[in-house]
């Protein structure tokens, strides 16, 4: 038992360190592609990201703009980065996105007639199931608060002669 | 009674929802560019890089703009149908060469066939942001006026073509 403790601690700091080392690697290749716009200008640089981690991109769809290694991705960031070098402002450049891929592109989308479910939606709910709770609360409290009923004669002497058949017993 | 229908009916508009939720693409992103312009270019021709071809030169006809390229492996699905129509000869097909190398693209369409009009040079990819492109292939009905009134996205297939492409050009035509 002891034995087998040790070994699969031991594996498991084996494959630990692998896994650091492949990660080391991984850093590595990130460093290789992506470092060096960043020396260049990294304000731009900064801006960019900021700007594209709020954008889809199109082909990995859950990914952002920012996040993403597709072909794809980088054509759309080369663009932004020579329109910022171009001085156009964020708007500007959400501006030409959207006009060629429509409000996809973005992850917060405009509130307009086609969205107002997509934003207004929650709320709905949320109120729907709150009022849903209001009247269910209110109709138990009824059932419970409810005065208590007057017996009919006949009910009445029904309940005393029973009381009186326990009582006997 | 209604303890059972009323959590009935939302499960049912769920399942509706849900359903209709299933039928739909998420990769058909409907295009912003359809009646509008179509993006203005000029790029050098594929067989011959001395010549251009400008989108204004095809003002005045109907055009098919096709957006393939040699490392697309879904333009290989729909290669036989646009060799096929541009047979046919109902309607020009121009074709934009996106992201790709030209000696290879020319080796391509020699090896599956070349239903282009004239294809043209797309390198870098610009001319397709412009476009909208995200995913090649994809293929744009362009008007007399140089509007955009179509947008396929992904391999054209007999039905595309049978439904809405064909019975369009014939429209614009008109």
């Amino acid at each position: 038992m002891n034995y087998l403790n040790n070994y699969s601690v031991s594996s498991c700091q084996m494959s630990l360190v692998l896994a650091l080392v492949l990660l080391l690697f991984v850093h590595m290749g990130f460093a290789n592609e992506e470092a060096t716009p960043v020396a260049e200008d990294p304000v731009l640089e900064k801006r960019l990201v900021e700007l594209s981690e709020n954008l889809r991109c199109l082909v990995c769809q859950n990914e952002s703009l920012a996040g993403s290694r597709a072909d794809f991705a980088n054509d759309l960031r080369r663009e932004i980065r020579e329109q910022m070098k171009a001085n156009k402002s964020d708007e500007e450049i959400i501006d030409f996105l959207v006009a060629r891929y429509g409000d996809f592109v973005l992850y917060n989308p405009p509130f307009k007639a086609t969205t107002v479910l997509l934003w207004l939606g929650p709320v709905l709910l949320f109120s729907g199931a709150i009022l849903a709770l209001v009247l269910y609360l209110r109709r138990r409290r009824s059932l419970v608060f409810e005065e208590p009923q007057q017996l009919s004669e006949s009910q009445q002497l029904q309940a005393e002669t029973l009381i009186r058949k326990i009582e006997k017993e | 009674m209604m303890r059972f229908l009323l959590p009935l009916a939302v499960f049912i508009v769920l399942v509706v929802f849900l359903g209709i939720g299933l039928t739909l693409n998420p990769r058909q992103v409907p295009s912003p560019l359809i009646d509008k312009p179509a993006p203005v270019f000029e790029l050098q021709q594929l067989h011959d890089p001395s010549k251009t071809l400008a989108s204004q030169d095809n003002m005045g006809k109907v055009w098919m703009l096709n957006v393939w390229a040699s490392w697309c492996v879904a333009c290989r699905d729909e290669h036989p149908l646009l060799v096929q129509l541009a047979k046919l000869g109902i309607v020009p097909i121009y074709g934009l060469n996106y992201k790709d190398e030209r000696s290879t693209a020319i080796q391509w369409l020699k090896q599956y066939g070349d239903p282009y009009t004239v294809s043209i040079i797309d390198a870098d990819g610009k001319v397709g942001i412009n476009y909208g492109v995200y995913g090649v292939p994809e293929t744009y009905v362009i008007d007399k006026n140089g509007i955009i009134r179509y947008k396929h996205i992904g391999p054209v297939t007999v039905k595309s073509l049978e439904d809405k492409i064909l019975p369009l050009i014939k429209e614009l035509q008109g």
